[in-house]
């Protein structure tokens, strides 16, 4: 696939030419920072800036936090309170880092929704969606082992419930177990190798954004029409398309600024308004807190978890055809995981040939009803695992199945889309009269000085 | 000419697929040192057994020390709930196996299975306790760990208050996501009021 057209840098003074030919490294800035990208980008497309600038934010902060940490079951609970206590401006550092981990949530399931709706993850964005999905994961372990440090009654017990689940693998769950706990129970080993892998993860994670950008600047953007940009000459794309910088750099920081206000007044007014009370005991193995709940990122996957027991039929009817080697506790396991396996499979699974949600009329309905589903998941996720409540995760959960599995495939066939306008230049042109800046030629962008 | 080409060619490919062969093998050698390291220590393989004084348990009570970084119950059951775990037909359990350290795992889930093994203890040892009255067993709820909390549940038992699991007063899993009952781990009296929880090592 060519990429758009568009300008490349060109050295002008002598030092630019004497290292360019040596070592490209502003071209490549200049390439990336001035890609061409559709002019008719919605509110949506700032999400993936908010998580660049977070993922900075809790390696900043993580890096400060863990010069005055230690990773010692004795030592780290106080360790803790001597963050928070003694270390200057430790409290602000420590609550930003864990609220941030809620902000990295926030921005990543806009962003993957954003995906979903207006079809970014098809055909040619297979890839760039396949490596998010594998971000999405690495940050849920990162996180998960982030909440383990503090060594609270919580951190304990999660751990215990988390690794839990690979306990539940078939004949080797309980070796894999043993192994990832370094013992047969949580304890020393685990908190200090989680405490190592939270510190490294991030740096993968950064280095998995760096090949998530590059697989998109190669396919190009996707944008609200879902319409491509036109490749044919310089011309024509730049009727599409305005240089990312300046143009969306100062839109994305702008979306920036007022997040963080409110991200700001959460960390100032009520930092620990998304944790639990629970955290602040000091583990200890002898008793679980009586209402044991993941943070509130986790809580739709840990529907989805519970909501299998032995008592629903596609359970017994697995059990029945493995010979019983999957029980109601494995089978939870493997919908957990399967979740976010069948969101990876996305770009095979939806058979429409018009990718943007805006031009599915049917489309439309079952979307926003997958975005009330993961809501009410999360809500239930909650909730104690009694009464009403599992038959409520296991509705939430078969939709979310069904989302996937049934329904993208079908509508492709059965839908009958509207027809998206001919060019990105043609939907930005209904939308903004002339005067604004519907005007043709993108002023042509100066090399970097 | 192109004879010569052949034979240089095979060789080659041998020496190409004998280096990654070799090297295959150095980087599996290397990456299961890394993995196995990650495995448990050897003084963490060194807490295999503790005793535990049980001369404070008086009727009715539960203590849970910690056995290789676990949970274990120890509880003096009331003859009440002696009673109610011997009223159940085993037949009518989720889990009719034992899942007793000392006995085999064809030994059914009765109550006198789930209890007799503490008795089992060195020579000149006296239990003190009434028969049936003493209980161990693992403190972990066999769902996904948590520990269940004692005297409460629908069965008297313990309640896992995590995902929901009730276990009975001998420590069958009555009801719930939990697949097995409570495991018994090896425990035996060396002494009149001590109980050794794990094999010496």
């Amino acid at each position: 696939m060519a990429g758009i057209p568009h300008d490349h840098y060109e050295p002008s003074t002598g030092g630019e030419k004497w290292l360019h030919k040596r070592l490209p490294v502003v071209g490549l800035m200049y390439d990336t920072l001035m890609i061409p990208t559709p002019k008719n980008l919605n509110w949506m497309w700032i999400w993936g800036i908010v998580l660049v600038f977070t993922l900075v934010l809790q390696i900043a902060t993580g890096v400060i936090l863990a010069m005055h940490y230690v990773a010692d079951t004795e030592l780290a609970f106080s360790r803790i309170e001597h963050i928070m206590r003694n270390v200057n401006g430790g409290a602000m550092i420590r609550y930003v880092h864990m609220n941030g981990a809620s902000l990295f949530f926030v921005a990543v399931y806009a962003h993957i929704f954003r995906a979903l709706y207006y079809g970014s993850y098809k055909s040619p964005r297979e890839v760039t969606w396949i490596i998010g999905i594998l971000m999405f994961v690495l940050m849920m372990g990162t996180a998960f082992m982030g909440y383990v440090l503090p060594w609270g009654q919580m951190s304990f017990h999660g751990t215990a419930v988390i690794t839990g689940l690979f306990g539940a693998i078939p004949f080797v769950g309980e070796a894999i177990q043993t192994w990832l706990l370094g013992a047969g129970a949580v304890g020393q080993p685990a908190l200090n190798r989680f405490f190592a892998l939270h510190y490294m993860l991030p740096f993968v994670l950064l280095g998995l954004t760096i090949v998530h950008v590059w697989a998109f600047h190669t396919t190009g953007n996707n944008n609200p029409t879902g319409v491509e940009v036109r490749r044919t000459s310089k011309e024509e794309a730049e009727r599409d398309t305005l240089p990312f910088w300046p143009y969306f750099v100062i839109k994305d920081l702008l979306a920036l600024v007022v997040i963080l206000i409110v991200f700001t007044a959460i960390v100032g007014f009520m930092p620990n308004y998304l944790g639990h009370p629970d955290n602040y005991i000091p583990a200890t193995a002898a008793a679980t807190p009586a209402h044991i709940v993941p943070e509130w990122y986790f809580l739709p996957f840990y529907a989805i978890l519970r909501a299998f027991d032995d008592s629903v039929w596609i359970v017994i009817l697995t059990n029945w055809l493995t010979f019983g080697i999957i029980d109601g506790k494995f089978f939870g396991v493997l919908a957990m995981f399967g979740a976010i396996a069948v969101m990876a499979l996305a770009p095979w699974l939806d058979t429409s040939s018009v990718r943007s949600g805006r031009y599915r009329p049917m489309f439309k309905w079952w979307f926003w009803l997958l975005v009330v589903d993961f809501i009410i998941l999360m809500w239930v996720g909650a909730r104690p695992a009694e009464g009403i409540y599992p038959v409520i995760s296991l509705i939430g959960a078969t939709y979310w199945f069904a989302y996937f599995l049934v329904i993208l495939p079908l509508l492709g066939v059965i839908e009958k889309p509207l027809t998206p306008p001919a060019t990105i230049e043609e939907d930005f042109a209904a939308h903004y009269p002339k005067s604004t800046g519907g005007s043709s030629s993108a002023p042509a962008a100066a090399p970097a000085e | 000419m192109s004879h010569a080409d052949d034979l240089q060619g095979t060789r080659r490919d041998f020496i190409y697929y004998a280096t990654a062969g070799g090297g295959a093998i150095a980087a599996g050698v290397g990456g299961w040192g890394l993995i196995n390291s990650m495995n448990p220590s050897r003084d963490v393989l060194a807490l295999q057994s503790v005793r535990v004084d049980i001369s404070g348990l008086s009727e009715g009570m539960q203590i849970v020390p910690l056995w290789q970084g676990k949970p274990v119950f120890i509880r003096y059951r009331t003859p009440e709930e002696i009673e109610a775990a011997r009223s159940v037909d085993v037949a009518d359990l989720p889990d009719q196996s034992a899942g007793n350290d000392l006995l085999g795992d064809d030994a059914e889930a009765t109550d006198a299975n789930r209890t007799v093994a503490v008795f089992d203890g060195g020579e000149g040892v006296e239990p003190t306790f009434p028969e049936g009255a003493l209980y161990v067993s693992s403190g972990l709820c066999t769902h996904l760990g948590c520990v269940p909390v004692g005297e409460s549940g629908d069965f008297g038992g313990w309640f896992c208050p995590c995902h929901g699991s009730h276990y009975d007063t001998a420590g069958r899993i009555r009801k719930g996501p939990a697949p097995r009952n409570l495991p018994i781990p090896y425990a035996v009296l060396v002494e009149d009021t001590v109980l050794q929880l794990g094999e010496e090592a």
